[in-house]
């Protein structure tokens, strides 16, 4: 279906990725936010405080992440699309809820501004140190996907992206953000609300007697009540059956992990999105995700300007990952480069996904600022020999 | 101590009741509170003795009296023994984090207004792990329904101290005794704010069903504490006998004092309870002040909420 014109603010705006995902959620159908202020983020839910109540939503500040991250759950299973946003510290904190959404398959979005870390860190400046916690941060085995905009343009348009797989999948959807991309301020055009696909919540229509709140069909994934429905269902973080009662025995816990597991993973090919440049022929591949793909793309400038053959991959969906992708890579190509804000992470993905067909560098940053071009132009430069 | 002797029921006639006969199995008898369970979740899980289903016994009676429309009405729970009533009450139940009903149940009533919400839950759940969220609530006054059953312990786990455990009792992780000071619910509550605080035992099952009715009409965060009894761990623990000996004590050391400052209605571990409808009071709802500034500031600007749900989707 197409956007609800009253929450786009349709028009070519200079404006900052904050800004931009806060416009993005609006356009994506968002009307209720809760959250709680941390920097670098915090932008993002002063705008849609500022918004909200002019296109008939609500934000609330809560006392914590802790409560921010589950009351967003309460206000998807009142049926609105709902989402939070915070940085580092608070994603910590927000990690159980993370792995609630998980279970009771509650669509929602995760906003995670990324700062440098460990504990308090750098509040003010950049790393992308948060993608392993993002995948992994809950325990138990779980889903979840992951996407990493570049710029302040595609804060607003995968903003879009994180609620529809969110609503399509039934899963929390983490928005990979970092403090440069966060902050920095350009052209962003926001398009009319009729050339904006928005995915509705995937609500049941069968009657009560019908209707098994988590019982799936092919797509394994289950439709949805909302509170005042009438169907008085049941939601747990326990184990549940079909019906969403508790049962804890070792057919059920197996079903229903594989199931949240393969939801996504029988997905991938559909959920997975690249931007790829030269592959064909390259001798090496760089492979990058959010603001550190811009800096990448001026050493692989320069990489080619010495009559390197260096292809490009960005990693606009971050998680799944897209094994795939690089294994075939990896069967044509010398060696893949991972620039990344963090002492290693997507690029042990990478290294493990190549199955040790092409050679894996990383270029590591401990956050901060982003990388030096030339620090990257020294590893293609190295990786091509 | 409990007197023993005083005998709060007639034995006799229960034990003159024969389970075959007609009286006791008439099939044209049903429960007026059965239909507000999930009978296909039966038994629970709780033990002989606890209170936790006697306090569902009052709220699904207090549903039948106050008329409240149930297709509108959500529970929320957190984790711990009283955390499973979400899972036998036949409504739109949520069974959340430990700790977190409260915001979760924020949640629900922010995107929904029109929704009924009740925060079902034990002691531990939201004064220890969900303290934080409990006085927040209050203070906003979010219009919250809060029925805390108050075991004195943490029962699921198998009796750790919690912050209401009296002091002097005996615990699993205070073998020695108890020597931190327990928290006083109902004045917590009314510092920060709430509504409406009464406390009650799962004695007073008829007063307990009154202020769940009573509260159900207030729009503002209302706080209702049960006390009740755990004969599995609190009173084994502290030689304190069974479910009936809890009886019998709620019965002889309960006081009704309506209106008492609750600065003077703190727990100890054999004396004296207070009970009664300590507070009852207007303030407007967090939502009501936020509608009233929204429109302030906006004027025309300002667009209400709409009801999420269009129309029911169930037929």
């Amino acid at each position: 279906m197409k956007a609800d014109p009253s929450g786009v603010l349709t028009g070519t705006h200079f404006m900052d990725g904050d800004h931009a995902c806060c416009e993005g959620a609006l356009a994506a159908g968002s009307r209720f936010a809760a959250g709680y202020p941390i920097t670098p983020s915090t932008e993002v839910v002063e705008r849609f405080a500022a918004r909200v109540p002019t296109v008939g939503g609500a934000f609330i500040q809560m006392e914590d992440e802790l409560a921010a991250s589950i009351a967003l759950q309460g206000g998807v299973w009142a049926g609105a699309k709902a989402f939070t946003v915070t940085s580092g510290p608070g994603f910590s904190l927000m990690m159980e809820h993370i792995g609630y959404a998980a279970m009771t398959e509650t669509p929602c979005v995760f906003v995670d501004v990324q700062r440098g870390g460990p504990s308090t860190g750098l509040p003010t400046l950049p790393a992308q140190a948060d993608m392993m916690q993002a995948k992994w941060g809950s325990h138990g085995d779980y889903e979840i996907i992951a996407l990493c905009p570049n710029s302040p343009q595609e804060c607003f348009d995968l903003t879009i992206k994180a609620f529809n797989l969110a609503e399509e999948f039934r899963v929390p959807v983490m928005f990979m953000m970092d403090e440069v991309v966060g902050h920095m301020t350009e052209k962003v055009v926001i398009p009319p609300a009729d050339q904006i696909e928005v995915v509705p919540r995937k609500h049941t229509h069968k009657s009560v007697e019908d209707y098994l709140p988590y019982g799936t069909n092919g797509d394994l994934v289950p439709e949805m009540a909302h509170a005042g429905d009438g169907y008085n269902f049941h939601v747990t973080g326990l184990t549940h059956d079909e019906r969403g009662y508790p049962n804890m025995t070792l057919p059920i816990q197996d079903q229903l992990v594989r199931r949240l597991q393969n939801k996504i993973l029988n997905a991938v090919d559909r959920i997975t999105m690249t931007e790829e440049e030269q592959l064909d022929g390259a001798d090496v591949v760089v492979v990058s995700y959010g603001i550190t793909s811009r800096v990448a793309q001026r050493a692989i400038g320069m990489a080619r300007e010495r009559g390197l053959r260096v292809g490009k991959l960005r990693l606009i969906t971050a998680w799944p990952f897209p094994e795939k992708k690089i294994k075939e890579l990896a069967a044509k190509v010398k060696a893949f480069v991972v620039p990344e804000l963090n002492l290693g992470q997507m690029v042990r993905e990478v290294e493990r996904a190549a199955g040790g067909k092409a050679k894996t560098f990383a270029v590591s940053h401990a956050g901060g600022g982003v990388h030096n071009p030339e620090d990257i132009l020294k590893v293609i430069v190295e990786a091509s020999r | 101590m409990t007197d023993l002797n005083n005998d709060l029921i007639n034995k006799d006639l229960l034990n003159n009741i024969d389970p075959a006969s007609d009286d006791a199995c008439n099939d044209d008898f049903v429960n007026p509170v059965e239909q507000f369970l999930r009978s296909d979740r039966i038994p629970h899980i709780w033990c002989p003795g606890c209170g936790i289903g006697t306090t569902v016994n009052s709220f699904a009676r207090a549903l039948i009296d106050s008329k409240i429309d149930l297709g509108s009405l959500a529970l929320v729970s957190g984790i711990g023994c009283t955390g499973r009533v979400a899972g036998y009450v036949k409504l739109d139940s949520f069974h959340t984090t430990h700790g977190r009903a409260i915001p979760f149940a924020t949640g629900l009533k922010m995107a929904n207004p029109k929704l009924n919400v009740v925060v079902y839950s034990g002691d531990g759940d939201l004064s220890a792990i969900g303290g934080n969220h409990l006085i927040h609530a209050a203070r906003r006054n979010i219009d919250l329904k809060v029925i805390c059953v108050n075991n004195l312990i943490y029962a699921m786990t198998g009796g750790q101290t919690a912050p209401t455990t009296p002091d002097h009792s005996t615990t699993s992780t205070n073998p020695y005794g108890v020597f931190e000071p327990s928290f006083n619910l109902p004045h917590l509550v009314e510092a920060a704010g709430a509504v409406y605080v009464a406390r009650w035992t799962t004695f007073h099952v008829r007063q307990l069903s009154r202020s769940i009715s009573e509260a159900f009409k207030k729009k503002g965060f209302s706080f209702i504490e049960v006390i009740s009894p755990c004969p599995t761990l609190y009173q084994r623990r502290n030689k304190l006998g069974d479910g009936l000996d809890a009886m019998k004590y709620y019965k002889e050391k309960s006081k009704v004092r309506n209106g008492a400052p609750t600065s003077e209605v703190g727990m100890t571990m054999t004396g004296e309870i207070i009970v009664g409808k300590f507070v009852d009071r207007e303030r407007p709802d967090y939502q009501t002040m936020m509608r009233a500034q929204y429109a302030e500031s906006l004027g025309d600007r300002y667009v209400d909420q709409p009801s999420i749900q269009e129309e029911p989707v169930c037929s």
